[in-house]
């Protein structure tokens, strides 16, 4: 917006050092750790209340993962692929995507299904939100990227976007990522489920995401618009994705 | 002390204006073109548009949030200005930045009530009437259930006036289609540049929408302008908190807790962290009460509520 780009900043006696408007990003809030508990919480609950409020569900993600990000960035520092992507910071949106090229490409392919997985579920990679508590720059790229390739998971794991499916994809991404937030929701989410579901989900859907996740490798290093033309059943092997009951 | 206030010191907080800025500059006196946003400075056309923006967005969850920020407490505020205001059946309102209708509906509420009281008071002196004179004076009275009184609402965000009228609607307050004069009307525009004519109002209020106004200056000559003579100027507003524990205790909560609520409820942090900012640069009620003598209005006076985090201006236009 117009005034936001005012970079004139004066340095007052007694404020602290200043970061602009803009933060460390564009979009950044800068928050104290009282303001942060507060809004894990306060999103947390809120989350529960309505299931349709995913921007809190973002929130708790950023609020509590000062442990998991970290470690998931270290995990992307030490993999030569994962390295390559915090370096180049790809971005996976309609903008970027040439999604007829995807289409073209043969069935069972990563960017043939993904694309499938996006009409038939009728989401678009452009719906997720960009970070706002993350108070590093890099680890709020780490979180960016964990978010934009969350519907990959879905079509690695062949999961579709209803209730049932994203929890299994919660806890594959719970015991892959570490991230307090995939833990509630892989935890909480069942709630909303009936009993049928729950007995699908307890008896073989949860074991083998959680078997899967800790199998594969880290989903994070895998540089997936480089690997379009890939087969999806030759990507879930090369990371240790288990086939789906 | 020092370790405990880490907790809550906000890293990167925006600035204050430099220190070379006169206060007064910036409490939209428009000397020159370097205004308030919250803690931001920006030109004046920039501060109207990020103010309509904030209200834009926030005009659904408006009530919401009043709710959750002051637990309830703004409707006690309100109240109390009303019953302050104390009006009669007969009189015409003008509430300005008005918007979701706060005021319009307790104004209405109050005006029938004592309307109510004042036929009770009629029919008690006329028990010789008959029966069917008395079912007469009641289709009479019917269309008359207010007496007259009238209320505008007017705002200069459209978003705001929807969400009145669907409240108006839903709390039912827009019957008066039998009515020869619509009791409540909803009209869009500036409180620096009202269209309406002079000496037209009995009441002028402002609830917690001056502090938004960029020219406060004009916004009370307007005031001024348009009321009758003898018509009062009412003005709540949030103010300052002299006790200095109580202060702080505001200060924490406010920069602390709202933002967040902001951001949980309306799913939108910076309009509150906004509110927060501009409270703090508002006027101190002693300062605002010199810029409501300024405008020409008499009898000035101002009362705390809740210490100073609210207060109520008054002043006459004789």
């Amino acid at each position: 917006g117009r005034g936001r780009e005012e970079k004139k900043v004066e340095e007052e006696e007694e404020e602290e050092e200043e970061e602009g408007w803009h933060g460390l990003y564009p979009g950044h809030i800068p928050t104290s750790p009282l303001q942060k508990a507060l809004l894990a919480a306060g999103s947390a609950v809120m989350a529960l209340y309505d299931p349709y409020r995913h921007d809190m569900v973002a929130v708790l993600g950023e609020t509590t993962g000062c442990l998991a990000l970290p470690n998931l960035r270290d995990k992307m520092k030490h993999h030569p692929e994962g390295y390559r992507i915090l370096q180049e910071r790809p971005r996976i949106r309609l903008s970027t995507l040439d999604m007829s090229r995807l289409r073209g490409l043969p069935d069972g392919s990563l960017g043939r299904e993904y694309v499938r997985f996006l009409e038939d579920n009728k989401v678009s990679p452009d719906t997720r939100m960009p970070p706002k508590f993350v108070d590093d720059e890099e680890l709020a790229y780490v979180i960016q990227r964990y978010r934009e390739v969350h519907d990959l998971m879905h079509t690695l794991l062949g999961m579709p976007t209803n209730m049932l499916g994203e929890v299994v994809v919660k806890w594959f991404e719970a015991v892959q990522t570490g991230l307090p937030m995939c833990v509630l929701g892989a935890a909480f989410g069942p709630i909303r489920l009936s009993a049928r579901k729950l007995q699908v989900l307890a008896t073989e859907l949860v074991p083998w995401a959680i078997r899967s996740g800790l199998n594969a490798s880290c989903v994070l290093n895998v540089y997936y618009e480089q690997r379009w033309e890939q087969p999806v059943e030759s990507l879930r092997e090369e990371l240790g994705i288990l086939p789906p009951p | 002390m020092a370790a405990a206030c880490r907790l809550w010191r906000r890293p990167g907080r925006a600035l204050l204006a430099g220190p070379g800025a006169a206060p007064r500059a910036l409490r939209g006196l428009a000397q020159g073109p370097e205004l308030h946003f919250g803690f931001q400075t920006v030109t004046e056309e920039e501060r109207r548009e990020k103010i309509y923006q904030v209200f834009e967005s926030v005009a659904k969850k408006y009530d919401v949030m009043n709710d959750s920020m002051t637990l309830g407490i703004h409707r006690i505020w309100k109240d109390i200005l009303i019953h302050k205001m104390n009006p009669s059946p007969g009189t015409l309102l003008l509430d300005v930045a008005g918007g979701t209708g706060d005021i319009a509906f307790r104004f209405i509420n109050y005006v029938r009530s004592v309307r109510e009281r004042q036929l009770q008071r009629k029919l008690k002196h006329h028990q010789n009437l008959s029966w069917q004179e008395i079912f007469e004076s009641y289709q009479k009275d019917k269309c008359n259930s207010l007496g007259d009184s009238q209320v505008v609402v007017c705002d200069i965000n459209r978003e705001m006036l929807k969400v009145g009228k669907q409240k108006a609607q839903h709390l039912g307050y827009s019957e008066g289609k039998s009515c020869v004069v619509p009791c409540l009307s909803w009209v869009l525009g500036n409180a620096e540049e009202l269209p309406f004519d002079d000496d037209k109002f009995d009441v002028y209020t402002i609830a917690f929408g001056i502090r938004n106004v960029t020219r406060i200056d004009l916004a009370l000559q307007e005031a001024y302008r348009v009321l009758k003579p003898g018509g009062r100027f009412l003005c709540l507003e949030f103010s300052h908190v002299s006790n200095p524990v109580l202060s702080r205790l505001y200060d924490l909560y406010s920069f602390q807790v709202i933002p967040v609520l902001g951001e949980v409820i309306a799913g939108d942090w910076k309009s509150y962290q906004y509110l927060v900012e501009s409270i703090r640069r508002f006027p101190p009620q002693e300062e605002l009460k010199e810029m409501i003598e300024d405008a020409g209005f008499f009898k000035v006076d101002y009362e705390n509520l809740n210490f100073g985090i609210v207060a109520i201006h008054s002043g006459f236009k004789l």
